[in-house]
């Protein structure tokens, strides 16, 4: 085989990943050159949304675990990353009771990003283990409780999080390459990790965990691996995105976020990257759009009072509405790959019978 | 251990116990969790709030309460979980969070994102005095209530038909179904109950701080979530005494931690809760572990 037919063969079969990728540096491209900066702004948006759903799709997507608690590690990598990137001047002045040590902390963005995430997979690491052991219903409100846990340290906390209040003064770093780039390094790591051999332990305990542990899978050990590889994950997002948006506060990792998070990823369907992609594209679509309407009806002063909420009503609805239809998502269970769209309808026929 | 904190402990239990079993009940048949149950809550203070604009007087803004609450609950379930019912556990779960935002954002749109005034009775903000210790009414008011719902809910589930149906139903869904009993009613049922609880319960949050926002159902239902895990999610029993446990943990927490630490209770609360559920995941009452669902 030739090096070139070799080569060939290996995008086919691995045609998600190249699939995923191309339209996404396509669109940067364009974005890049033609876009207004309201489309930079959003276009950079969606890439570290997607980030975080990719983070969050390789623990519940592979596990089936709902998870709540990945916004949290999100929240731990932006602040770890903001705290290590900050000017000790800003910090001493918007920080009142930090400790001194991290007030003179500081190193450059990108070190700090991959020291935040390092400090994401280790609280991850240290926790998770025991809480793996636990499925169904049960290990969602776990996983959720410890969402709690985390909310109230970020909140309390002030010698480090600045309590409530906001953090800020976080250097800016994260233009739409960074986020691009960030992305597409995820949809890689995702997809390593998807088809490596723990991997596919992880989704053999998915799909029937008494079978995948009567053939000698570790189950817990299985799913503590995605586990700390997509705190890792969602604690990069994290610091990609504190140095995008420059001033947070705890708020920014509880329900709400997460609720966008989780719409993201089960419009486009949890059991697959691709499903992730389609998923982020489709709600940043709705969610931008919604926006401007609801920004619109507010400014055009034809209603008594002001419209607020109109983008979560209408995004909860539409994630009802596509889970009667589709409830494994847009996408569905399998990754989209260029041989099996020709053979899409038959194998449909065969699944629904 | 003195009186006041005797019946400060048990009110607050019997608050979350009956928070507990409304969820408990809907879990047992569907085995969703329902994560819009905190909303019943807020609803059911929004009644309150209305009705007594509208210049109803206090006994009927409770009871429009409790039957707003029911309404809800019975609502949501048709329009939301049953299209979703025979999909998979997360399907139905997320569907319940998106339920949850969409009632809170509904209330955000047509009345207001601000905390609204709840008018209450004057009885529930009296307090009366025992053998030495000052206590709010309202406080004992809790206890009567949940023991009388309690005692109720219980000849339900035990003596008629119906209790019966919904017990069988939580056990084997298939073969109740099998029996004769049709499942859209059973659930239905469910609901209804679950959101009379609901708006029970409701009253008595909402009368705590004595005013609603939208936000309102989180904390609650945060409460019945981990009271139900640590009861056990099989049984309303387990949900019972989970929600006692809870209150008892609470108590005990404020008065223990020092000062300084007093604002990390709920961390310290959530952290032993979820230790508890790693040595004994099927929580304090164990039964019968089923793991069927409506199919």
């Amino acid at each position: 085989m030739s090096i070139m037919q070799r080569s060939l063969a290996w995008a086919r079969s691995h045609s998600t990943v190249v699939q995923a990728i191309i339209p996404l540096i396509l669109a940067g491209v364009l974005v890049q050159m033609f876009g207004s900066s309201l489309l930079v702004n959003v276009y950079t948006f969606f890439c570290v949304s997607l980030m975080m759903v990719l983070g969050v799709q390789v623990f519940m997507g592979n596990s089936g675990i709902l998870s709540f608690l990945h916004v949290g590690f999100v929240g731990v990598g932006a602040y770890a990353s903001g705290i290590l990137s900050t000017p000790p001047a800003v910090k001493a002045m918007g920080v009142p009771n930090m400790f001194p040590a991290l007030v003179d902390l500081q190193i450059p963005v990108l070190p700090a990003i991959l020291l935040g995430d390092i400090v994401a997979a280790i609280i991850a690491a240290a926790i998770s283990y025991p809480m793996m052991r636990l499925s169904d219903a049960v290990g969602v409100i776990t996983l959720f409780a410890t969402l709690i846990v985390f909310h109230v340290i970020m909140t309390q906390w002030d010698n480090v999080t600045n309590g409530p209040r906001t953090f800020f003064g976080v250097p800016e770093y994260t233009t739409l390459t960074v986020a691009l780039v960030g992305a597409l390094l995820m949809i890689v790591l995702a997809y390593w990790f998807r088809e490596s051999s723990m991997g596919l332990r992880v989704r053999a305990s998915r799909d029937d965990r008494h079978a995948a542990a009567a053939t000698g899978i570790n189950v817990v050990r299985a799913r503590y691996v995605a586990f700390v590889l997509s705190a890792l994950m969602a604690g990069l997002a994290g610091g990609v995105w504190a140095h995008f948006i420059t001033s947070f506060s705890p708020k920014a990792f509880y329900m709400s976020e997460m609720f966008v998070l989780l719409s993201m990823i089960v419009i486009g369907g949890a059991g697959s990257i691709s499903g992730a992609v389609v998923g982020t594209t489709v709600v940043t679509i709705a969610r931008e759009v919604l926006r401007q309407v609801e920004a619109s009806i507010n400014n055009a002063h034809v209603l008594s009072f002001e419209v607020f909420g109109l983008t979560e009503l209408v995004m909860a609805i539409l994630m009802v509405a596509v889970l009667i239809w589709r409830p494994q998502g847009i996408v569905g269970g399998q990754e989209l790959k260029l041989s099996r769209l020709r053979f899409k309808k038959k194998k449909e026929e065969v699944s629904n019978v | 251990m003195n009186l006041e904190f005797l019946i400060n402990t048990l009110s607050l239990g019997s608050l979350y116990a009956l928070l507990a079993v409304g969820l408990v009940l809907v879990y047992g048949i569907l085995k969703l969790v329902n994560f819009a149950y905190g909303e019943y809550l807020m609803v059911a203070g929004y009644a309150i709030y209305l009705s007594a604009i509208l210049g109803a007087p206090w006994w009927a803004t409770l009871i429009i309460a409790v039957v707003a609450s029911m309404l809800v609950s019975f609502f949501t379930e048709i329009a939301a979980f049953r299209p979703v019912r025979t999909k998979s556990m997360d399907a139905l779960l997320v569907t319940s969070f998106a339920v949850s935002i969409f009632l809170q954002n509904i209330v955000l749109l047509t009345i207001s994102p601000r905390a609204r005034a709840v008018p209450l009775p004057d009885f529930f903000s009296k307090t009366v005095v025992i053998s030495g210790a000052t206590l709010p009414l309202r406080n004992l008011l809790v206890i009567g209530t949940t023991a009388v719902v309690l005692v109720l809910l219980s000849f339900l589930m035990k003596k008629t038909v119906l209790g019966m149906a919904m017990r069988a139903a939580a056990d084997k869904f298939t073969t109740t179904r099998l029996m004769g009993v049709p499942a859209n009613f059973v659930i239905s049922a469910a609901f209804l109950i679950s959101g009379f609880l609901a708006g029970v319960a409701g009253i008595f949050w909402v009368g705590r701080s004595g005013s609603v926002d939208p936000l309102t159902g989180a904390a609650p239902l945060l409460i019945a979530f981990i009271a139900t895990v640590m009861g056990g999610m099989n049984s309303p029993i387990g949900a019972v005494v989970g929600g006692f446990v809870y209150g008892l943990l609470f108590n005990i927490l404020s008065i223990a931690l020092p000062a300084s630490m007093i604002s990390y209770r709920d961390a310290f609360m959530f952290a032993i809760v979820v230790l508890f559920l790693l040595f004994r995941p099927e929580g304090i009452i164990r039964r019968g572990y089923t793991e069927e669902r409506v199919g």
